[in-house]
């Protein structure tokens, strides 16, 4: 039995491997606290309501400002799911695994935060178009809400996951956080909601949408690194 | 080898308090000396603009503390390189002490703007490119600052701090080229390295005295601040106990 168990533990496990047992162990993880996963899309959709209620009815307003209040929903949205990134596994010692591992901090974080993504993102695109239709928007602005929403919420996520690493353990974190991150996300949000303006204004969003795959380009691969460095001092402060 | 023996001596908190100690009074006299001539000299002498009459003249302590705003992050950031990759003490007390400072500025340039945009613009504030960016450093700076004083530990401190700021690096250039990318309210840079200003003479030369008095001063705001930060840090040691011994403290 030990030989066995001595044998499985030193299985070289390839880099795409580990990433993928990294994905896979963390959805299974959120699957199992539903709420973790169904928190963040509650708070969505009643950020949205409090527009209509707080702001105006009006249908002309909502048309205009539909696509914002649903971005600026989802960053919210976003901010409130990332404490959760690093926590549970920083405070039942998974994390100070995961730094030990022979593979490299920056991919595991990389497919951590993919699995952020997957379980937190992904359902808000899922879900802003039956949003997007009760704000009175068009088809045409709805599909391009929603595309600016596909490549932007991972963007929020990987930035995020530098706040989150950077405030893991702290007393103060969410409000933390929050403060840290929300400046990096003003120019995601601005030209996700840009994208969906020039659409409305018939303008063509090729350019904008290549500037949104550039920021999902550089988050993606530049974000980890950070956020690694950033975990290997929270793990080295506690 | 003589170059490491210089980055150590360099790194060495008591031989920057020494060397700072003997800069603070010149900083203090040329910055003075340069920022009240440059604005007395703007403020009172320069002449009108043809456009904007008296009211361009806030232009000399805008453009100084807006300058300033943005070099003083960079100047954090090439601190917090410092301290990731050699672990400098001292890179992290600059950081850390001259946040504040950035953050003033910062809103300093933002204050002055908006009460140069009510006569020229006609309003307060403009969400334009520039401005919007220029709020965002000044959230960046809050964030350093809130960051540093949440941890405890001196050493994860400075090592936090110094990632969150390099990764607000990106805003920058966002800044500084904000007014060539997208065709906003805000005017072009005055200064630039290569093109003669557009200002006549007696108006950029007063500008360029008060931004240099400016940097002087922030020099010795520097060293003044990271000399009491480095004796609150390191005040167990022998030399900052003989010193508070020899001034009678």
């Amino acid at each position: 039995m030990t030989a066995k168990l001595q044998a499985a533990t030193t299985v070289p496990v390839g880099v795409v491997a580990a990433m993928g047992g990294v994905v896979r162990r963390d959805l299974q993880a959120s699957f199992r606290q539903p709420q973790d996963l169904l928190n963040p899309l509650l708070f969505f959709m009643m950020v949205v309501t409090l527009f209509p209620l707080g702001v105006s009815p009006e249908e002309s307003f909502l048309r205009q400002s539909g696509s914002g209040i649903l971005w600026v929903a989802a960053l919210l949205s976003t901010l409130l799911s990332l404490d959760h990134l690093f926590r549970h596994d920083f405070d039942n010692g998974t994390l100070e695994q995961l730094v030990l591992q022979p593979q490299p901090l920056y991919l595991l974080v990389l497919a951590k935060t993919l699995a952020h993504w997957l379980v937190t993102g992904l359902p808000l695109v899922l879900l802003a178009p039956v949003l997007a239709v009760m704000l009175h928007l068009e088809g045409n602005s709805i599909a391009i809400l929603c595309l600016t929403l596909l490549i932007g919420t991972p963007v929020l996520s990987f930035i995020g996951s530098v706040g989150a690493a950077l405030t893991l353990g702290l007393r103060s974190g969410g409000v933390l956080l929050s403060l840290l991150i929300i400046p990096l996300y003003i120019p995601v949000l601005i030209f996700g909601t840009g994208t969906v303006a020039a659409a409305a204004g018939g303008a063509s969003v090729g350019a904008y949408l290549a500037l949104m795959g550039a920021f999902l380009v550089l988050s993606v691969t530049l974000a980890p690194f950070a956020s690694a460095a950033a975990l290997r001092i929270s793990l080295s402060n506690s | 080898m003589s170059m490491w023996r210089w980055f150590h001596k360099f790194g060495s908190p008591k031989w920057f308090f020494d060397i700072a100690s003997r800069l603070i009074p010149w900083l203090l006299g040329t910055g003075l000396v340069l920022l009240l001539t440059g604005l007395v000299w703007g403020l009172a002498f320069a002449p009108q603009d043809y456009l904007q009459g008296n009211s361009y003249r806030i232009i000399f302590i805008h453009v100084p503390s807006a300058f300033l705003a943005q070099s003083v992050y960079l100047m954090m950031a090439s601190a917090a390189v410092v301290t990731l990759v050699w672990k400098m003490k001292l890179a992290d007390v600059f950081v850390q002490t001259m946040a504040p400072v950035g953050a003033l500025l910062t809103f300093l340039a933002l204050f002055t703007g908006a009460v140069w945009g009510k006569p020229t613009w006609g309003t307060w504030w403009v969400w334009d490119a520039r401005l919007t960016s220029m709020l965002i450093l000044l959230f960046l700076y809050c964030g350093v600052i809130v960051l540093g004083r949440a941890i405890a530990d001196e050493k994860s401190s400075a090592r936090a701090v110094a990632v969150l700021v390099l990764v607000g690096v990106v805003n920058i250039p966002i800044i500084k080229y904000s007014v060539d990318w997208w065709n906003t309210l805000h005017q072009p840079a005055t200064f630039t390295l290569t093109k003669r200003p557009s200002m006549p003479v007696e108006m950029w030369a007063p500008l360029l005295l008060s931004v240099v008095g400016l940097y002087l001063l922030f020099g010795w705001l520097t060293c003044v601040r990271m000399q009491t930060g480095i004796l609150v840090r390191e005040h167990r040691t022998s030399w900052v106990r003989a010193l508070v011994r020899s001034q009678g403290v």
